[in-house]
């Protein structure tokens, strides 16, 4: 069934970690290596479910000039990123933001953590298990299930 | 030719016998009559072979190139070979829904036929509701989905399939999923059995295992063929992605890992048995989810092309009155089930609650990452992506608490377990992971604190799984003849277990390694050109047409050298399929051990004194590792299955006497 989504991911176009082509190259190692970090995080917008890093189309090429432009001048992530959020919308971004609308998102799965938890301590405590032996109780049972005394 | 109208026919009279399913074994249930559910089992059986003739008759139909047949006109070519042909059987919707139809009536049938020591009532109810999820299904694929339609002007030559699909791996591995998927219907229609018999003990989840078990296993190695897949066509070296088509194989089987963990606890011990049937409805339940998903195209306007609003309407109907059905029994009969036996903080049952808590809560971060940016944008408007840096912050921290925890939970004792013994026991694995994770800082790179930690995750699991097998057999305290003989007389279930286990230390280890240390290189090569990646010298020696069945393509002649040594010769190619027209590309793969070096032949470029060609080069160390270790754990399955004693039958019989 993966295959359907992907195939219409490539749709007749090969991707081949097409940030790595030299031809878009930076001279600098340092900043090459910082905007394939950002091309990670960005969504092909055109394309299915693939950042600008992976992607052959026209549109990822255009969108890492425009990140690897924005590098060499210098700029932070966070300024290249919120220039493509205001430019495109949330909706490039492959993290979603952590704001008040995606709180669901980012804290579901640990509510579901903490409930099981809780569900998990009240299950213990609700009838407790034998009691505990009592000090003497212990010594006794080690007496008797010691093989060198016996 | 009628193969097409006979297929047709057997999946009417499949449809017929399904409803037929239903009724007598509901009847059989009320009036306690063995001749009935007899006559409902057989009608079981029958579905099924009316099922597989018409599946029969689709691969006939495409192996013959049949384009009269309008699924096998729009999915096939008659230029493809043999073995694509008929995997072009189940590459479409219509195809892939018989497939499913095929696997749900075929462990109906053999659920109705190795269910025999199952009480009578609990196996009648069982063979019904599976009979439902028979009628619900194949009512869709024969009013709204059918793929043995005929065309009234049958085309000359079919409209080919995507050429990626061209690939022995994709083509098989949609039956491992399906034999996945469907295999928790099995599951689900014993859960609502138990529900409605209002029995939910050890018997119960004793019979339950080994479906899930199966179930699990093909779900396994469906989804390692699927990204082992992805790994080598297309083209950049990743093998997972995040994306929805893979998270909806990936939920079902996170929820039947889980099942398979508290199934345990309601066997031996009693507990839980509200859970545990509530997680048999759950895992089926995301599998139509994820029929649903992909078919649907709710998740993504441009995978489109191979949808219709109206189907998957259709199919969230279906999810939603089966699924809901299932539930609304689960909230109106679980308060009545008992709360099994009680268990101390430090115990088994602790830590295999522990195991459900985080598995379910990795299934929450997988569900909500698949479903939240159609949430929030029926909600707000406006429309967000959720991608792999999402589920690296929710998903793997999980996980690796998970890991962290599991070597100490088959070493614990049930009901109240010994901490200090564990980690007695553990201490050697414990040292064993630390020294691993030195090691990787000192040989490997002292930059990457978090691979090492991971490189030490994955040695502790492959060291605790061992542990544990030491310590079964008593290992270093009893005789050495008598820990060999203790080995061999260790039940198969606890070697699946430990295999299982073991594999998911293996891939661990792999997919750290592999995703922290792969090295990338790209170049636009001349004809002797080279590229460096890592520690290998790629060299493009030659490059040469050809023309194969039904694509044409360059095909490179690549030289990898390691200090000045040949270590092999690749021929990466890029083929250019001439009936769609598309590209795609078979990479180079060498092979040194469990780690790869990867080549992949990338366009033509003119306009310079000579062509050259754009090479990438990947070095993916201990890639292999990342398919190997669920390959393992698939074992692991398939060992335990074996088991005899979570065989229906002796199951069945030993609770009889008890």
């Amino acid at each position: 069934m993966r295959l359907k989504l992907i195939l219409a991911a490539l749709a007749g176009v090969l991707s081949i970690a097409a940030a790595s082509d030299p031809a878009e190259r930076l001279a600098d190692p340092a900043q090459e290596a910082q905007a394939r970090e950002i091309f990670k995080d960005v969504r092909c917008l055109v394309c299915q479910n693939e950042s600008i890093d992976d992607s052959e189309a026209e549109l990822a090429k255009d969108l890492r000039r425009i990140v690897r432009e924005q590098v060499s001048a210098g700029r932070s992530e966070d300024e290249i990123k919120r220039f493509l959020t205001d430019r495109y919308g949330e909706f490039v971004l492959l993290t979603p933001s952590f704001n008040a609308w995606n709180l669901a998102l980012w804290i579901g799965p640990f509510l579901v953590l903490a409930a099981g938890v809780a569900l998990l301590m009240r299950r213990l405590g609700a009838k407790s298990p034998e009691p505990d032996l009592s000090k003497e109780e212990a010594d006794r049972l080690k007496r008797l299930s010691d093989p060198e005394q016996t | 030719m009628m193969i097409a109208e006979a297929g047709a026919f057997a999946l009417m009279l499949a449809l017929a016998l399904s409803i037929a399913q239903t009724g007598l074994s509901i009847a059989a249930r009320l009036r306690r009559s063995t001749v009935l559910a007899g006559a409902g089992e057989g009608a079981a059986l029958g579905a099924f072979l009316g099922v597989a003739v018409a599946f029969a008759a689709l691969v006939t139909a495409f192996v013959t190139s049949d384009f009269s047949v309008a699924n096998v006109a729009a999915n096939s070519h008659s230029q493809k070979p043999l073995l694509y042909r008929i995997a072009g059987a189940w590459g479409s919707h219509e195809g892939s829904m018989l497939l499913w139809c095929l696997a749900l009536t075929g462990f109906g049938a053999a659920a109705a036929g190795l269910g025999r020591s199952l009480p009578r009532g609990l196996r009648s109810v069982t063979v019904a509701t599976q009979g439902m999820l028979g009628v619900v299904f194949l009512a869709y694929t024969v009013f709204a989905s059918n793929p043995l339609m005929r065309l009234a002007e049958p085309p000359v030559e079919g409209r080919s399939l995507n050429p990626l699909l061209q690939d022995p791996a994709l083509a098989l591995h949609p039956p491992f999923l399906y034999a996945g998927y469907v295999g928790m219907s099995v599951v689900f229609s014993f859960a609502v059995a138990a529900l409605v018999e209002g029995r939910v003990d050890a018997a119960w989840a004793r019979w339950v295992r080994p479906w899930t078990l199966a179930a699990w296993s093909f779900l396994t190695l469906g989804i390692m063929l699927g990204s082992f897949w992805a790994y080598y066509e297309l083209g950049w070296g990743g093998w997972w992605f995040w994306d929805p088509v893979e998270n909806a194989s990936f939920m079902p089987w996170l929820v039947a890992a889980a099942l398979l963990h508290s199934a345990v606890v309601t066997e031996k011990r009693g507990a839980l048995p509200g859970w545990t049937v509530f997680l048999a409805l759950a895992a089926f339940t995301f599998s139509m989810l994820g029929a649903f998903l992909v078919r649907s195209g709710v998740l993504t306007s441009v995978h489109a092309f191979a949808v219709d609003p109206t189907r998957g309407v259709l199919l969230l109907m279906i999810l939603g009155v089966t699924a809901g059905a299932g539930f609304a029994l689960f909230a109106w009969r679980a308060p009545s089930l008992p709360q099994g036996g009680v268990f101390a903080p430090v115990s088994r049952e602790s830590a295999l609650v522990l195991n459900n808590i985080l598995l379910t809560a990795a299934t929450a971060t997988v569900l909500l990452g698949t479903l939240f940016p159609l949430i929030r944008e029926a909600a707000t408007g406006d429309a967000i992506s959720v991608g792999p840096p999402y589920f690296n912050l929710t998903f793997t921290p999980l996980m690796a608490a998970l890991l962290i925890l599991l070597p100490a939970g088959p070493l614990l004792a049930w009901k109240r377990g010994d901490a200090r013994g564990v980690m007695q026991r553990l201490w050697l694995a414990a040292l064993i992971a630390f020294g691993a994770g030195l090691l990787t800082i000192a040989l490997v790179s002292p930059r990457k604190a978090l691979g090492a930690a991971g490189v030490a995750l994955g040695a502790w699991l492959i060291a605790g799984a061992l542990a544990e097998i030491l310590e079964r057999v008593r290992a270093f305290r009893a005789p050495a003849s008598e820990s060999w003989r203790r080995l061999w007389g260790l039940p198969r279930g606890a070697w699946g277990m430990t295999l299982a286990h073991l594999g998911l230390g293996v891939f661990v280890l792999g997919a750290v390694f592999e995703t922290t240390w792969k090295v990338e290189a790209a170049e636009t090569l001349p004809i002797g050109g080279a590229l460096d990646a890592g520690a290998y010298h790629v060299t493009l020696d030659a490059i040469e047409a050809v023309e194969g069945a039904n694509y044409e393509a360059e095909r490179g002649a690549v030289t990898v050298t390691r200090d000045g040594e040949v270590i092999c010769r690749a021929a990466p190619e890029r083929r250019l399929y001439t009936a769609g027209g598309q590209t795609t590309s078979e990479v180079g793969l060498c092979y040194r051990g469990m780690s790869h070096v990867y080549v992949v032949l990338g366009e033509r470029r003119d306009g310079g004194p000579e062509p050259v060609w754009l090479v990438r080069a990947y070095w993916n160390p201990w890639a292999s590792l990342i398919f190997i270790g669920p390959a393992i754990m698939a074992l692991g399955g398939f060992v335990s299955l074996s088991d005899r004693r979570l065989r229906l039958g002796v199951g069945g019989r030993r609770e009889a006497r008890a």
